[in-house]
């Protein structure tokens, strides 16, 4: 299992071909109290960079872009009722969607844990 | 507003105490201020509205107008002074009593906002207390000092430090700071000795609550800042909260929900155009909004309860069948009611409360509802002046 990360600060944990994508910790942080989170449709797709999802916090919107090319498989629909699940476990119960990888070659132009760390120095 | 490099900002006496308390520092109105500090928009919201929330809002511009050549007279002097402000607001204040403050808006010769304001009677005859907006400061000043000429000077107090301090604790912890200043009633206000400094103080604010504004010497000001931290019911509240404070009061936002189109009347401001001013008819604009006020205009701003996502500034209002008819002008989630709302100007026949409208956000449409601003009670201690 393998996660990498975007600039942007999304986060992908691949297990198989299926990416799992949500926001770092530290994104989470950034972003405050997340208040509303608009997720895609399943069965999208969606190229690499494309606007996939939007999560609102008291103040402003924030885009989520898709890390890979892929088509959305699940969707977090816990998020509708409990958004704040972004803030309090950003990396396990406040993932935002699984998307079926379709160039497991895109992974690599991704950052890996250090490179992200990085980053966020 | 556009952001600004963080070098060129002015900083409040109160600068280092945000950075060291963790602020996230933003620009406003020229200024470096905190958006909000480590506990997040969300607690500090609750945190003000539960006990008592500390806001600096030194940014802001109050000043002080003086006759130059007062009678002795008090009522005299009052009269001379309220001459001067008068015919550029819509306001009363040849009315006011000694220590009463009164909401008014500064408007340009079309009846547009220039500015909201607060103007008050001090008990130093022909003494007024002003206190204008950040952002529209520097005009306001100059407009009012063109107005004075030579009978009067507007002595500027915006390099002092002014702290908002807000919440229905409010009252207790100023009736252990300076027990004089708790008798006050809302919109009243007084000089008062706190320690051996002098600080002006008012029962007001900006977010719906019970609560005072303190003009402090800037030298002063850490010191007070620091004293109302050490009271466990104070926290320091960002800028994030006081939006989303303010907005749940339905208090408009100048440059956001009010700008120089934008008519008292329009603004559901209509309480501000005194009945004196009215029946004179002798303010700025004042045929346009007397015939508004009759009924002949063409947007009101509403309350709406939002379904789904916030709709920001910006966003389209829609009528029930989807054709657009006016635009959002404050908008985001009210951490009380746990639910979007917005604040927005709409054509008249659509502003009945209940009637049932659409916001478009990121191209799709969403519920919304006509409902009573505030959208949360205003809970101000009112007193006979």
């Amino acid at each position: 299992m393998t996660t990498k990360f975007t600039p942007d600060h999304e986060y992908i944990r691949v297990e198989g071909s299926t990416g799992i994508v949500g926001i770092t910790p530290y994104a989470q942080e950034q972003l405050g109290d997340i208040v509303f989170v608009e997720l895609p449709a399943v069965g999208k797709a969606l190229k690499k960079g494309d606007e996939a999802a939007v999560v609102e916090s008291v103040k402003a919107a924030s885009e989520i872009y898709a890390p890979v090319t892929g088509t959305i498989v699940e969707v977090n629909s816990l998020l509708t009722n409990e958004p704040g699940l972004v803030n309090t476990d950003s990396e396990g119960a406040g993932w935002m969607f699984k998307i079926a990888i379709s160039d497991a070659s895109e992974l690599d132009t991704l950052l890996d844990a250090d490179g992200y760390a990085e980053l966020t120095l | 507003m556009a952001e600004m490099p963080t070098e060129d900002l002015k900083h409040t006496p109160l600068y280092e105490r945000h950075v060291t308390a963790g602020g996230r520092i933003v620009p406003f109105g020229g200024y470096a201020l905190p958006v909000q500090y480590p506990t997040g928009i969300m607690t500090e919201h609750k945190w003000t509205r539960d006990n008592a929330g500390l806001f600096d809002v030194s940014h802001m511009g109050p000043s002080f107008l003086t006759l130059n050549t007062p009678s002795g007279d008090a009522e005299a002097d009052h009269a001379a002074i309220a001459a001067i402000i008068e015919p550029l607001i819509c306001g009363d204040i040849a009315g006011l009593k000694p220590g009463q403050i009164r909401y008014t808006l500064l408007l340009n010769d079309k009846g547009g906002a220039l500015d909201d304001l607060m103007v008050a009677r001090s008990k130093t005859p022909g003494t007024l207390f002003i206190v204008v907006n950040a952002g529209t400061k520097e005009g306001d000043f100059a407009r009012i000092a063109a107005a004075a000429g030579d009978k009067a000077t507007l002595k500027r107090a915006d390099d002092n430090a002014l702290l908002a301090l807000q919440g229905p604790e409010a009252v207790n912890v100023m009736a252990a700071l300076v027990p004089p200043a708790a008798d006050l009633g809302f919109m009243q206000f007084g000089e008062f000795d706190w320690n051996g400094t002098p600080v002006t103080i008012s029962r007001s604010g900006y977010t719906g609550e019970d609560g005072f504004e303190i003009l402090a010497p800037a030298h002063m000001s850490i010191a007070l800042w620091d004293e109302l931290l050490v009271d466990p019911r104070v926290k320091p509240i960002g800028l994030g909260a006081r939006d989303s404070l303010r907005l749940e009061a339905g208090l408009p936002l100048y440059g956001h929900d009010l700008d120089e189109t934008v008519s008292p009347i329009e603004a559901d401001l209509g309480f501000a155009v005194s009945k004196r001013r009215r029946e004179a008819a002798d303010f700025p604009g004042a045929q346009r909004i007397l015939a508004e006020r009759d009924g002949k205009l063409t947007r009101k701003r509403v309350g709406l309860l939002v379904e789904g996502a916030p709709a920001r500034e910006g966003a389209e209002i829609l009528d029930a069948s989807g054709n657009a008819i006016g635009t959002v002008t404050s908008g985001g989630f009210a951490p009380s009611l746990g639910k979007a709302i917005a604040l927005g100007f709409v054509p008249p026949e659509h502003t009945a409360i209940g009637t049932k409208l659409q916001v478009s956000v990121r191209g799709r449409s969403q519920p919304a509802e006509v409902v009573p601003t505030p959208f949360v009670p205003h809970r101000y201690f009112r007193k006979a002046v």
